[in-house]
């Protein structure tokens, strides 16, 4: 497979949310505003990365009975690097996230990565599945996130985008709006994926 | 020892702020094991276990080792709380696994292919995350730790009943699977969305 290719399948046809329902949690608990999710994704684009090429540089060194600890450890000591970089610069972010950041640590897309990806491939290609695995997550928490402050508070980035007389559906922004919007996603997306296999 | 305290942390932590439906955790298993209503209950009895166990030894370690005022080395060690939690999760699952195996073989029939998934449920190590930051003491942490379980175990059982009722009903052929057990989900939410008014 060519490389560029390893970089864009995690963005839409492997995505990891949508397609392989992976890392639900963090997907639906920060994607309140766009601005939480934006963080949120940039938090675990920087994990997955760090860990994807540090893991495919020491693959040789782990004896495989003792792996899934050993690649625990390697994430976890990146989670609390973002996680005291977060509390420094962007505190504020720091706090909407909240258990969410250290969390990154049994986030499923990760580990997943680390084990079906970065274990058995060198470490240029590992970087690029990183890097495109983190900006499909990034972009699924952002549509969603999207679609929910729109409906929920009327604005993009505390933009204002509906009419001050748009009545907000605060449902949308409460639990119910997430798992409601996800499941019309991916409702939405398997009609698409029957309408291609029925063309082919 | 307050008793109405501890009681408004089992309320809490079973109905108005239920782990699975208001705070987003452990959603993996939630949608992945709730097919079955026997699975489910042996996942949910697992949990119960384990998040228990999970909250009085991340208490234990962070009290005398990391927290500064209360260490036995006298030292400020709380960044190192996510990897020695996650660490210490991993450590106690494999354990209790081994103990349950020798002890009560008929048990770990049960539940034993549930146990190893366990240690990446975020909702164990958010529940001991949680503890720490509100700052919970040794009782309250255990009776926590318990009632977020019971709680889990509660929406899971009830998705799994939906489930089983689900497999006789016509669903559209797009959402099939994954998209309409969202929405499931979605209403579950709505519906426990009536406990969050209560105050004590």
């Amino acid at each position: 497979m060519k490389a560029i290719q390893e970089f864009t399948k995690g963005i839409i046809k492997e995505n990891p949310v949508f397609v392989m329902a992976l890392g639900l949690c963090p997907t639906l608990a920060v994607s309140t505003s766009v601005q939480n999710a934006i963080g949120m994704g940039a938090a675990a684009t920087f994990v997955l990365l760090c860990s994807n090429i540090f893991i495919s540089l020491i693959k040789n060194l782990i004896p495989s009975k003792v792996r899934i600890p050993c690649f625990i450890l390697v994430i976890a000591s990146f989670v609390t690097i973002i996680d005291m970089v977060m509390e420094a610069y962007v505190p504020p972010l720091h706090k909407s996230l909240g258990i969410f950041i250290p969390l990154i640590v049994v986030n499923c897309i990760i580990l997943g990565r680390a084990e079906a990806f970065a274990s058995k491939n060198g470490v240029f290609k590992s970087m690029l599945d990183g890097l495109g695995m983190g900006l499909g997550f990034m972009l699924a928490i952002m549509v969603i996130a999207l679609i929910r402050e729109i409906l929920g508070v009327g604005t993009i980035l505390n933009i204002r985008i509906l009419p001050a007389s748009y009545k907000p559906m605060i449902a949308a922004i409460l639990p119910p709006g997430a798992f409601i919007t996800i499941g019309l996603l991916m409702g939405l997306l398997s009609i698409l994926q029957n309408k291609k296999k029925s063309k082919a | 020892m307050d008793f109405s305290t501890l009681f408004i942390i089992i309320i809490g932590s079973i109905f108005v702020n239920n782990f699975v439906i208001h705070r987003f955790l452990g959603l993996c298993p939630y949608i992945g094991v709730s097919k079955k209503m026997d699975s489910a209950l042996g996942m949910g009895m697992a949990v119960i276990f384990v998040m228990t166990m999970a909250s009085t030894i991340t208490w234990l370690i962070y009290t005398f080792f990391l927290n500064e005022a209360t260490s036995i080395f006298g030292l400020d060690l709380t960044f190192l709380r996510t990897i020695t939690f996650i660490l210490s999760i991993a450590v106690l699952v494999q354990f209790v696994e081994m103990v349950i195996k020798k002890a009560a073989p008929e048990l770990y029939k049960a539940l034993g292919i549930y146990l190893p998934l366990i240690t990446t449920n975020c909702a164990v190590l958010g529940v001991s995350l949680l503890n720490i930051n509100e700052n919970y003491n040794f009782i309250e942490s255990i009776v926590n730790g318990a009632a977020a379980g019971v709680g889990f175990t509660l929406v899971l059982v009830l998705m799994a009943g939906i489930r089983e009722r689900l497999e006789y009903s016509k669903v559209p052929r797009s959402m099939k699977g994954m998209p309409i057990s969202f929405i499931i989900a979605g209403c579950m939410a709505l519906a426990f969305l009536g406990f969050t008014g209560m105050k004590f």
